[in-house]
């Protein structure tokens, strides 16, 4: 199976150049002296949802951080290799951290609401990147968000009460609402359903698609069937490595390496 | 044969019953196919010896205790006693001297009825005291045996030892606890006396605090704490905080935000130490090398007269440098436990770390830091070795922090040093400034703690 790890070409899509957005070329990363990732290249198109899948600690997480320098704060991540957004490299000198993260927003796996009250929540983004000029535009900017967040309904009435009293779903569509806030262009989610519970989960599926189109999305999950429900291009990580990448329903209908078609029917992972 | 070298015959008895009792034990251990016993031998063993040392030794404390009372009784009775004055005070005082003479402890004595009584006092001595040890020895070896016996293999001695250990622990913290309502009840008791003689209106909200010019009858008017409590807090809980709170938490911030671990595993133990330098060094540095440079900036260059070479700001700054540590280390824990996700949360939206801190920990951390502060300012107003040193004795009602002011604390030491009649309003005061004191510390601990409490909650 050597012949896999080393073959170049793991896409077998081709992204148009006018909706690709993020593009990774033989990306390493170490933590200390131990190798996370190895040699990943991918293109992340526009107007797709993007799944990452692999069995747990394959890399897929790690790989999402670099995409928007969340490993930065982990002083003994090390990340080498190239990685653009629309063509500027995010590891370049001259990229500054907090204008890339204002572009490319990140969803946690744990839903992590600030101890705030929801309209605070929301607010903090617009407010730190300075993006309204008055109270009514801060104002506005806030219901927008809940709204494509699909949580304006829940909670137009209570925007004052803790972003902490909701509850596990609505906070991760809070903690959604906040990154749609600073109006990013790629939105990172890792694992955003793993801590809920089925509807909860239906619901953050639901609004996956919504936004589709509006951001670039990228999400990471160990649940096939949630890549296949939301995703329409897929990347199978495994041991540090991406093993294949392609239309959704191609690669799970008809994966063209041994070690992808062994995970997708379940023979490890 | 004294008490003392009884003491260590019965714990010598104790540890030959510890082994006998463990040999016992494992000479019963049965062959393999008999069930194994309950218990290991060492709790046989130790089993024989609590049964053994616990009932003697209590009666021996019992007896100790018991046993100058029925000695006395037995001389009172003696023939030679009916020679005894009647006055209370001689009559004590012969009785005192007779004892000392007849243990041995004075050669010669002043009073001839004393030397009367020695024979009386040595034979009562000698009688009580062979109870004494026949009675402890007798209980040692009835315990001792009656454990001694129950040793079987199916006999539980484990349980009844763990439970014994239980019993020992709760004793232990029963005596921290038993101590402290001593010590509130003392303080209390004393203090009804004080407001018995000064009106608890005049103490607690009078503006003239001189109890040396107070009488023995009970001055009205010398005793209006006002200017103490205000001297405590200016220190305590306003000079000392507008350094400690700043700088504490600035260091807590750094340390747990943006120091390198190498940095961090530094910095934080000699922070820690800063708290371990005994509070009298802090006090030689606040009066030799803080309170004369004060006054002299305050005179030649701010042009203050009237300031003092014990000012009050030179006592606070060098109290919260003390405070620094507790303040940063409780400023540091609360940090440290607000949750990673939150930070990362913030930092992915493109926040910058002083904003996150800013923004998102320090207000998450708030509860825990507010408890933290609490905390330092009721250590603060209860300091006493650097106001003692450097704040004075004057009790000034001013807000001017280059002037002389005093404390509770210091005024508490004023009042207790040196030869005191324990029955004047001058020393009794000094319980009613305690109590106050303690009251207010006290306060501020449990509204401290139930801050940290409740924020620990959140996040567990």
């Amino acid at each position: 199976m050597n012949d896999e790890i080393a073959a170049p070409a793991t896409d077998r899509i081709a992204i148009p150049p006018e909706t690709l957005k993020m593009t990774a070329r033989d990306v390493d990363v170490f933590y200390g002296a131990k190798q996370a990732i190895e040699k990943v290249s991918i293109d992340i198109g526009m107007d797709h949802v993007t799944a990452f899948i692999g069995p747990s600690g394959c890399g897929k997480s790690t790989f999402l951080r670099t995409l928007n320098r969340m490993n930065d704060t982990i002083p003994i991540a090390r990340v080498t290799g190239q990685i653009e957004l629309d063509g500027e490299n995010i590891y370049d000198a001259s990229m500054d951290v907090v204008q890339l993260r204002a572009r490319v927003g990140m969803v946690f796996q744990k839903p992590n609401p600030f101890p705030k009250s929801i309209f605070e929540n929301v607010a903090y983004g617009p407010r730190i990147h300075g993006l309204s000029t008055s109270k009514a535009e801060l104002e506005e900017i806030v219901e927008k968000s809940l709204v494509r967040a699909g949580l304006w309904d829940e909670v137009k009435d209570r925007l004052t009460e803790s972003g902490t009293a909701l509850s596990g779903g609505q906070q991760q569509r809070l903690c959604i609402a906040r990154a749609i806030a600073v109006d990013p262009e790629v939105i990172l989610m890792d694992e955003p359903c793993s801590a809920l519970d089925p509807i909860a989960t239906a619901k953050i599926e639901e609004l996956i698609h919504e936004l589709r189109g509006r951001y670039a999305i990228v999400i990471v999950t160990h649940n096939m069937q949630q890549a296949a429900r939301v995703s329409q291009r897929t990347a199978f990580f495994h041991l540090g490595t991406l093993v294949e990448y392609g239309e959704t329903s191609d690669l799970f209908t008809n994966p063209q390496k041994e070690r992808t078609k062994d995970y997708i029917t379940g023979r490890y992972g | 044969m004294s008490l003392f070298s009884l003491f260590f015959l019965i714990l010598g008895l104790a540890a030959i019953g510890w082994i006998t009792a463990r040999m016992r034990a494992m000479r019963m251990r049965p062959a393999a196919p008999a069930p194994r016993p309950h218990s290991l031998p060492g709790y046989h063993g130790w089993y024989v010896a609590l049964w053994l040392a616990i009932p003697a030794l209590a009666f021996l404390v019992l007896w100790s205790i018991l046993m100058p009372g029925l000695v006395e009784q037995w001389v009172l009775a003696s023939p030679a006693a009916q020679a005894l004055p009647a006055a209370d005070i001689q009559r004590t005082a012969i009785l005192s001297e007779a004892h000392a003479l007849a243990d041995g402890s004075l050669s010669a004595a002043f009073n001839e009825e004393a030397r009367a009584l020695v024979p009386a006092f040595q034979e009562a001595n000698s009688f009580y005291g062979t109870i004494g040890i026949v009675a402890t020895l007798l209980l040692a070896f009835a315990g001792g045996g009656f454990a001694f016996l129950r040793v079987r293999p199916d006999f539980r001695a484990r349980n009844r030892v763990e439970k014994l250990v239980m019993w020992v622990l709760l004793l232990a913290s029963l005596i921290a606890i038993l101590t402290t309502v001593g010590i509130v009840a003392s303080l209390l008791f004393e203090t009804i006396v004080f407001f018995d003689r000064i009106s608890i209106t005049e103490f607690l909200f009078g503006t003239h605090w001189n109890p040396q010019s107070a009488t023995a009858g009970g001055d009205e008017g010398s005793f209006g704490a006002i200017p103490l409590f205000w001297g405590t807090i200016l220190i305590g809980a306003i000079i000392a905080m507008i350094v400690a709170i700043p700088l504490g938490l600035m260091s807590a911030v750094y340390l747990t935000q943006y120091a390198r671990p190498r940095v961090r595993s530094i910095m934080k133990p000699v922070l820690e130490i800063l708290a371990g330098v005994p509070t009298v060094v802090y006090g030689y540095f606040a009066a030799l090398t803080v309170a004369p440079a004060v006054r002299d900036f305050a005179v030649n260059i701010l042009g203050v007269s009237s300031a003092s070479s014990e000012s009050a700001i030179a006592a606070g700054v060098v109290m919260g440098v003390m405070i620094i540590p507790f303040v940063s280390s409780m400023a540091d824990d609360s940090l440290a436990a607000v949750p990673g996700a939150m930070r990362d949360g913030s930092l992915a939206m493109g926040a910058t770390s002083s904003e996150t801190i800013k923004r998102v920990l320090i207000p998450a951390a708030l509860p825990g830091i507010v408890g933290g502060v609490l905390l330092a300012v009721s250590r603060a107003i209860g300091e006493t070795m650097i106001v003692v040193m450097a704040a004075g004795l004057a009790a000034n009602l001013t807000a001017n922090p280059f002037e002389s002011v005093t404390t509770v604390t210091v005024q508490i030491v004023q009042l207790l040093t040196g030869d005191q009649e324990f029955n004047s309003s001058k020393t009794l005061a000094a319980f009613a400034l305690g109590l106050v004191l303690f009251i207010v510390t006290l306060l501020l601990n449990i509204i401290a703690l139930s801050v940290v409490k409740r924020f620990r909650e959140a996040y567990e």
